[in-house]
């Protein structure tokens, strides 16, 4: 039953361990055993659920050939020590914009099978406030972001790892987990006390379990729904306070290795900056016979040219960062400093110094780039000085064009008062001649009343009909709206998606304190398979550097993309704060008015008046009354 | 009389046709005084959209319309605009004929008290002349199908028009005695909107007056007609909304319906009492005065039984104007509805104390309302306090104008009973009061 993992498995059970083809030619990387190896990530992110469902269940199966050996001898340590071990890296990519853009990744294995009832106390690399966390919600996967400042896809291209404004979280958790929505609040309080973050604000309102757009990305069975959660916070402001916790969590701390150049005051001196945490299931070798948890942390920052660097289009890591690297982190197998010069072969537009010979190329994102690399591990790579601190100065004063990024969206909200309103939502595909279909995801809060009749979707002038809607309408105060729709993008097109809304009054108490900032809405995800130039490498176990293998990629003719549009700001009606007092009196006073006519007509009859006495002899009645003699 | 209500009808007609190939016919849907998140037409589409996506309309908290409206829709909505003025003018067609066979009954009645000399001799100018009241109903049903409020609501296509028509024709069969029908029609309207529940007191009162058998406690025959009627209603209401729950087999649209009408948890503005109120509130209080405000609607059905029991069609009349008035997502199709009746209630325009004061108010606050909802949400020069001022004052107007007509009432038929110029003990000119 144990039959294969995927079709670009099926080669890879083939020796290929003599890398032959020429995207393996520069790979000079020092990690020479096997294990080692990156895990074949065999998700896919697309709709092509069927033929999905078949690989997952071998999957299965095969994970319950292996179970049993650690199932039966609980008792008993693992035959093997535990192979955690830890990578990490900095890529550094020159913008066309002038800015520069910096991209860290750490990764750390984590050999342990907490699932099956053991109970880990003993932690090597892998950090234990997280592992501990991990192991009590019985997380499968865990993504989740921190990000101030949008992403800019048409002047920087497309990132590495995309990740929206503000906080966003998603989440698989294992199949075993019965009280999925109670695992959810638990894990999202423990989160935001670990990242110091508002994270705890992620509630019903904004939890939506979307159906096809975030799949798992690591080794997993789960493709059902019920075991996913996905929040965005588009409200959430990233600081140091939530970068300090993050920073904590890598083997080395910020004491040694790339870690030392996180200085907070540059890093948030930036156009751009996203910190993220990755945690999945990954195979353990390329036979893929058992699986490690893999923690990726990313933190991708993007510097100005005219904030920082002064107007001077001249870089140094020491300018960047203020620091320059001395050493890497000891417990790093690998520490490595990528720079793009991808548009600099000959260095006539930047120069680079001090120069490197060693090259690398990957294939990223559709794109064949070349990289000058730094290994942090070798000694001679610091020279005399013993301190690296890369220079990089710009020779021509324009960087040249930029490849267009073949898929972009955009968002805004049109319409103009406070009663009613228009989401529109552009995508660009930006290839010449092929059309491809997209995943839209969007989340919007209950208070703005989607009406999904009011739907359009058009291309090229013409209706565009999503070939797939999931569509989960809101509850007031209790769920979000949920759509999600496949489209075709027609080849060298703009999609524009629109929808209209209404937008709601809420009670005084649910405003938040400044009611007329607005209210965010998320940003919408748009989730595709794009068609690539470039052969996308599909085997991959091959080593080949962290940035660009996080998506895991099926075919050789496309890859995986992820765009997120910006977050909404969108203002709502306000009731006055200031008069709740005068509102419950006045409305209960009407209400009184009614009641009290009402009553006097119900209760009384008509009588003829008599007129009533004079003030004299009313007073000399009560006299008598009180004297006891016959009134007047 | 056929043929000026078919003029009128005409014309009716051809105003609501005009206005649907308008560009109005786009603004006025939008309105917050002519449709609630209840009866708004988007509201119906976007129900009869999520059905065909496959998703429950009730899912959401955007449909609130009973099962059988989307069912009926699922057939009509392409001729929707028709269905709506039918609907209007089938209002004033079942309006007009009740009121016709209630003046019938009225006539008859004072007649008899005219043979029977139960009248005081100077009371002769209260009575009633045939021709005063042969224009009535046609007025009745000109009142309600050329009051811009219907029209408005008509041309929003807001679900409160076929409301209306449910409870004219259950007016309709209620006057002509047919307590089957009635009852069905009753239980149609209560399965629709909960509140005209309370019309129940007054039809059956009306029914046993009709069979001549007196509201007595002791007689077998009251007993007897009071369960077969409430049998026949909440039979009918049984099978309504177990064949709501056979069409979607779900009782979602119970607490999407009916737990949204009582539990108010939408506040988009509206000429109401309750949005502006429960947006304030204290979250403590609320569910306090949500159901002191809900108890308040369904209260008056009691007292007011006891002491118009000799008058139900009055006592239907008030029952409307105060379910229109307190109820949760009141639209002015709900107010066009008691005000169609204010020309039966003519003869009593000398004993109202402040009619022109209130119509001016009523005019006033008409106009003032769109005027104050552009200040707020469009120029943002004002805020949400001048628009609740506005609802305040258009709801004191009504409840000014029930109340007039309710003391015009009871005046009138103490006049009628002691004489309309009373003299004091002494001799001399009294007025009336009351104690």
């Amino acid at each position: 039953m144990c039959y294969i993992y995927s079709e670009s498995f099926v080669a890879e059970t083939n020796p290929v361990d003599a890398p032959s083809d020429n995207k393996a030619d520069h790979v000079h990387d020092t990690m020479q055993n096997l294990d080692s190896r990156p895990a074949p990530y065999v998700k896919d992110q697309t709709q092509e659920a069927a033929e999905e469902e078949r690989q997952w269940e071998a999957t299965e199966v095969k994970e319950a050939d292996h179970v049993p050996d650690t199932m039966q001898t609980p008792d008993v340590p693992p035959p093997t020590p535990a192979k955690d071990q830890f990578q990490e890296e900095l890529v550094i990519r020159p913008l066309h914009s002038g800015d520069i853009y910096a991209s860290f990744q750490f990764r750390t294995m984590w050999d342990t099978d907490f699932l099956r009832g053991s109970k880990v106390s003993h932690y090597r690399l892998f950090p234990k406030s997280l592992g501990q966390v991990i192991s009590k919600f019985s997380v499968r996967e865990l993504h989740i972001s921190f990000t101030q400042g949008y992403w800019r896809t048409m002047q920087w291209g497309q990132p590495f790892l995309p990740s929206p404004p503000g906080a966003e979280l998603w989440v698989w958790f294992q199949d075993t987990v019965t009280d999925v929505d109670g695992a959810w609040k638990e894990l999202t309080n423990v989160l935001s006390g670990i990242f110091c973050a508002s994270l705890n604000f992620i509630d019903s309102t904004n939890t939506v379990q979307p159906s096809a757009s975030f799949k798992p990305l690591g080794l997993g069975n789960v493709t059902d729904q019920r075991f996913l959660r996905y929040a965005v916070l588009p409200r959430e402001i990233v600081c140091t306070e939530n970068l300090t916790p993050w920073k904590k969590l890598l083997p080395c701390g910020s004491k040694a290795g790339l870690a030392v150049l996180m200085k907070s005051e540059k890093l948030f001196h930036s156009s751009f900056h996203s910190q993220a945490l990755h945690f999945r299931p990954v195979c353990q070798d390329w036979k893929c016979k058992s699986t490690v948890w893999e923690l990726r942390q990313t933190l991708n920052v993007v510097f100005d040219l005219h904030t920082s660097g002064q107007g001077k289009r001249e870089w140094s890591l020491f300018k960047m960062f203020s620091r320059t690297l001395t050493e890497a982190c000891p417990l790093a197998s690998s520490s490595k400093v990528y720079v793009d010069v991808t548009d600099n072969p000959q260095g006539e537009l930047f120069e680079l110094s001090p120069t490197t010979p060693l090259l690398s190329q990957a294939v990223v994102l559709g794109d064949r780039r070349t990289y000058s690399v730094y290994d942090l591990t070798n000694q001679a790579t610091f020279g005399q000085t013993r301190s690296l601190n890369m220079l990089l100065r710009w020779r021509a004063a324009e960087s040249g064009d930029m490849l267009r990024p073949l898929l972009h969206g955009e968002r805004y909200v049109a319409g103009y008062g406070l009663q009613t309103g228009e989401i529109h939502t552009l995508m660009y595909n930006n290839h010449p001649y092929r059309a491809f279909p997209v995943l839209l995801l969007d989340t919007v809060p209950w208070y703005l009343r989607l009406y999904i009749h009011t739907l359009t979707v058009t291309s090229k002038g013409r209706d565009n009909k999503p070939s797939y809607i999931h569509y989960q309408p809101s509850k007031d105060r209790l769920r979000p709206h949920l759509l999600e729709m496949l489209v075709q993008l027609p080849p060298n097109s703009v999609t524009e998606v629109t929808m209209q809304f209404e937008r709601a009054l809420l009670k005084w108490t649910e405003y938040t304190p400044d009611p007329n900032h607005g209210f965010y809405v998320g940003s919408s995800v748009i989730s595709a398979l794009v068609p690539s130039v470039v052969a996308m490498d599909t085997n991959s176990t091959r080593e080949c550097p962290l940035f660009s293998s996080f998506f895991p990629c099926k075919e050789e003719s496309s890859y995986f993309m992820r765009v997120y549009t910006e977050p909404l700001l969108v203002n709502l009606p306000t009731p006055d704060f200031s008069m709740p007092y005068n509102v419950i009196c006045l409305t209960c006073t009407v209400v009184a008015v009614g009641y009290g006519s009402l009553y006097n007509l119900l209760t009384r009859t008509f009588q003829v008046e008599e007129p009533s006495p004079g003030l004299a002899k009313r007073l000399a009645n009560i006299i008598r009354r009180l004297r006891g003699v016959p009134l007047l | 009389m056929a043929a000026p209500l078919t003029l009128l009808l005409i014309v009716a007609v051809t105003i609501r046709a005009v206005l649907f190939r308008s560009s109005l016919a786009e603004l006025i849907p939008e309105r917050v005084e002519v449709v609630s998140p209840l009866n708004a037409w988007k509201r119906v589409v976007e129900g009869l959209a999520l059905l065909d996506l496959g998703v429950s309309p009730y899912a959401g908290d955007v449909f609130h319309e009973t099962p059988l409206i989307i069912y009926f829709f699922h057939f009509v909505s392409d001729y929707a605009e028709i269905v709506f003025m039918m609907a209007d003018a089938l209002t004033a067609v079942a309006l007009y004929l009740a009121v016709k066979d209630y003046n019938k009954t009225v006539f008859r009645k004072q007649k008899y008290a005219l043979e029977a000399e139960r009248y005081p001799l100077d009371c002769l100018e209260l009575i009633r002349t045939p021709k005063e009241m042969y224009y009535i109903p046609l007025k009745v049903a000109m009142f309600y199908l050329l009051n811009p409020f219907t029209i408005l609501s008509c041309v929003a296509k807001s679900t409160c028009g076929l409301n209306n028509a449910v409870i004219a024709l259950f007016i309709l069969c209620t006057v002509k005695g047919s307590s089957l029908m009635s009852a069905i029609f009753l239980a149609l309207a209560t399965y629709q909107s909960i509140y005209p529940l309370t019309l129940f007191a007054p039809a059956l009162l009306y029914l046993l007056q009709r069979l001549y058998i007196p509201v007595n406690w002791q007689r077998s025959s009251f007993w007897l007609f009071t369960t077969q009627y409430t049998f026949m209603y909440l039979g009918s209401l049984c099978v309504m909304v177990c064949l709501s729950f056979f069409l979607l087999s779900s009782w979602d649209f119970l607490s999407s319906v009916y737990g949204f009408i009582l539990s108010v948890p939408d506040l988009t503005p509206n000429i109401g009492l309750f949005w502006y109120f429960f947006a304030e509130m204290f979250e403590h209080f609320r569910l306090f005065f949500i159901c002191v405000f809900q108890i308040n609607v369904f209260f008056y059905t009691i007292p007011l039984s006891i002491k118009l029991k000799e008058h139900p069609i009055f006592l239907i009349f008030m029952q409307i104007a105060i379910i229109s008035i307190f109820k949760s997502y009141p639209t002015v199709g709900d107010i066009a509805l008691y005000m169609a009746f204010l020309p039966a209630w003519n003869h009593l325009y000398r004993f109202l104390r402040n009619i022109f004061l209130v119509s001016v108010v009523l005019l006033a606050c008409s106009t003032l309302f769109p005027v104050l909802w552009h200040l707020w949400i469009y120029a943002g020069s004002a805020n949400s306090n001048f628009y609740y001022a506005i609802t305040l004052l258009f709801n004191v107007a009504q409840i000014l104008l029930v109340s007039d007509y309710f003391y015009a009432y009871l005046r009138r038929e103490h006049h009628l009973t002691h004489g309309l110029y009373l003299k004091r003990k002494d001799g001399s000119e009294a007025t009336l009061v009351l104690k």
